[in-house]
């Protein structure tokens, strides 16, 4: 966030021209980086996103991200990068809700008092960190604008990873999430798919993270999804429409606030929350 | 009878969990092609069998076979609707995809270019007259129209025997009427088994080849007459039941737990 400050100060102002904007926004290597960081990030959380809303888990992802919370504390005390901590965490959350078996998405008082425990571990070993605020800031609300090629790299690692396995288990998951009795009837390890699904949720959001923080994991991971499924019924329609947009928000989101000195996920989200206010109470009247 | 082809056979049959025995000492053989109701108390074990069948759960001890084998998960040659669950409004998904997904949800990858999933999906949405909610939200969906969705979902990979685990709950007269028609309707011209699951037996009457009755940890099997008589039920169960009879040929038994078949519930 303070890189911002300094670069709305220089030469550099918005034009009406967005090809001129742009190319004075890719003239910086941060600016890069969080869009190739945030288009990975953007991709895999709108396609993770549809399976976490039709499986009814938006507060299980939201409780991993809070997991990760203190994995990511924990990194930064020991002084390694934080997405390890993250995914390390989200992991063992993951396969831990995935192990309470099929009706964990209804098992909320059992995962909000792990999520409360963990959060309350990351303020531990925050404050045991010297660089307190800045460093809880940075992983509650994300730090897009900070990211390093290494972190860009290892996303699009990850994102690779997550694409290739998603387009492997596709229908087996959506079948399991949609009919799990069925599913379970005709032999097919619907177990095993929801420990496969509850990875998928824990690497999406350990990324999703470095971009919009542990606290406003749902407008990538949930929201954009959610939006989608009000706008269309064939599930990769669906994928393609809450890709689309968290993709035009993360986009929306830093090129405004390349211009605005305030943080980028706050207009992410706002980006992401207007498209949903839009979907819900307009769109839906103008076409039944 | 005795000429037709056995597809389930049962002998000396336990179900449960060895502290807690469901029922015990079935014995009873299913042919091709046979219209089966299974019926009986809340609680008394129904859908264990089912269980059996499908290969979710092991008996105890006897024999369970199904097309002269054991039965084992993920068998092609059952369709299975299990008792449910009506989708929420949330769930905005077409009806044809659940049914594409009867025939291909088990293959791995994308399946981007194939497309006889969904010929066979719209198929099986004709057989049972749904053709018209191909497109609709499962979300939006009457219980009725559910039931429909859900028998293309389970006839879509062509199975000879249909596990139907109360579809009927929840319907009106009406409804359930004409969702037993196609149920028959289906049994008939694709020449499968089916057993079905009911709490009321009266509606059934006029189709059924054959009652499983499950009460009291015991399990009754033959054709209707055989079966509901007062003196059958009350030899099997040990205790005076009676099997009462009104002038359309209704049927209330009296005497087993609660009084089934007196009224819907």
């Amino acid at each position: 966030m303070t890189l911002m400050s300094t670069s709305t100060s220089s030469p550099t102002s918005f034009s009406i021209n967005p090809l001129v904007d742009l190319q004075q926004i890719f003239q910086f290597a941060f600016m890069q980086h969080a869009f190739e960081a945030g288009t990975i990030v953007a991709i895999v959380a709108g396609i993770v996103g549809y399976f976490v809303v039709l499986r009814r888990s938006s507060f299980a992802a939201h409780a991993l991200s809070h997991i990760g919370f203190s994995g990511a504390a924990a990194a930064v005390l020991i002084g390694v990068s934080p997405v390890y901590g993250l995914l390390l965490f989200t992991s063992a959350g993951g396969l831990g809700i995935a192990a309470l078996g099929r009706r964990a998405a209804q098992r909320d008082v059992q995962i909000g008092t792990v999520l409360a425990f963990m959060l309350g571990l990351g303020v531990l070993f925050i404050s045991l960190y010297k660089g307190y605020a800045q460093e809880a800031y940075s992983i509650l609300f994300g730090e897009i604008l900070g990211i390093s090629f290494s972190d860009v790299l290892l996303t699009l690692v990850a994102g690779v990873i997550i694409l290739i396995l998603i387009s492997v288990v596709y229908r087996p998951l959506l079948f399991a999430s949609l009919d799990e009795d069925v599913a379970e009837a005709k032999g097919m390890p619907v177990l095993f798919l929801g420990v496969i699904f509850m990875l998928l949720v824990a690497v999406a959001t350990s990324f999703a993270v470095q971009v919009v923080g542990v606290l406003l994991i749902f407008s990538l991971m949930v929201t954009p999804a959610a939006t989608a499924q009000l706008l269309a019924k064939r599930p990769r329609q669906v994928i393609i429409i809450s890709v689309a947009i968290a993709l035009i928000a993360t986009w929306l989101g830093l090129f405004i606030a390349f211009y605005e000195p305030y943080p980028v996920s706050f207009f992410i989200t706002s980006s992401v929350f207007v498209f949903y206010l839009f979907v819900r109470f307009i769109y839906r009247r103008i076409r039944p | 009878m005795g000429a037709q082809y056995e597809i389930i056979t049962s002998k000396n049959l336990v179900a449960g969990y060895p502290d807690n025995i469901v029922w015990r000492d079935a014995s009873f053989a299913i042919n091709r092609g046979e219209f089966v109701a299974v019926i009986g108390p809340n609680g008394a074990g129904k859908t264990t069998l089912f269980r059996l069948l499908l290969g979710l759960q092991q008996p105890i001890s006897g024999a369970l076979k199904i097309f002269d084998a054991a039965p084992k998960r993920g068998n092609p040659q059952i369709g299975y609707v299990p008792q449910r669950h009506i989708f929420d409004g949330e769930t905005n998904v077409e009806s044809l995809e659940l049914v594409r997904l009867g025939f291909s949800g088990k293959q791995w990858g994308l399946g981007l270019f194939s497309q006889k999933d969904r010929q066979a999906a719209l198929d099986a949405l004709k057989d049972v007259g749904a053709t018209d909610l191909a497109h609709r939200s499962l979300g939006v969906l009457s219980g009725g129209e559910l039931q429909r969705i859900f028998l293309a979902e389970a006839l879509v990979s062509n199975p000879t025997v249909l596990l139907l685990d109360e579809p009927l709950s929840n319907l009106d007269m009406r409804h359930e009427r004409e969702l037993l028609q196609l149920i028959h309707g289906v049994v008939q011209s694709r020449n499968v088994t089916a057993l079905l699951i009911a709490h009321n037996i009266n509606p059934l009457l006029p189709y059924l080849d054959k009652v499983v009755y499950i009460a009291n940890g015991k399990v009754a099997t033959g054709t209707p007459q055989e079966v509901l008589t007062s003196e059958s039920l009350s030899a099997l169960f040990g205790v005076h039941v009676e099997v009462l009879r009104d002038s359309k040929g209704n049927i209330g038994i009296v005497g087993i737990e609660d009084c089934h078949g007196c009224q819907p519930e």
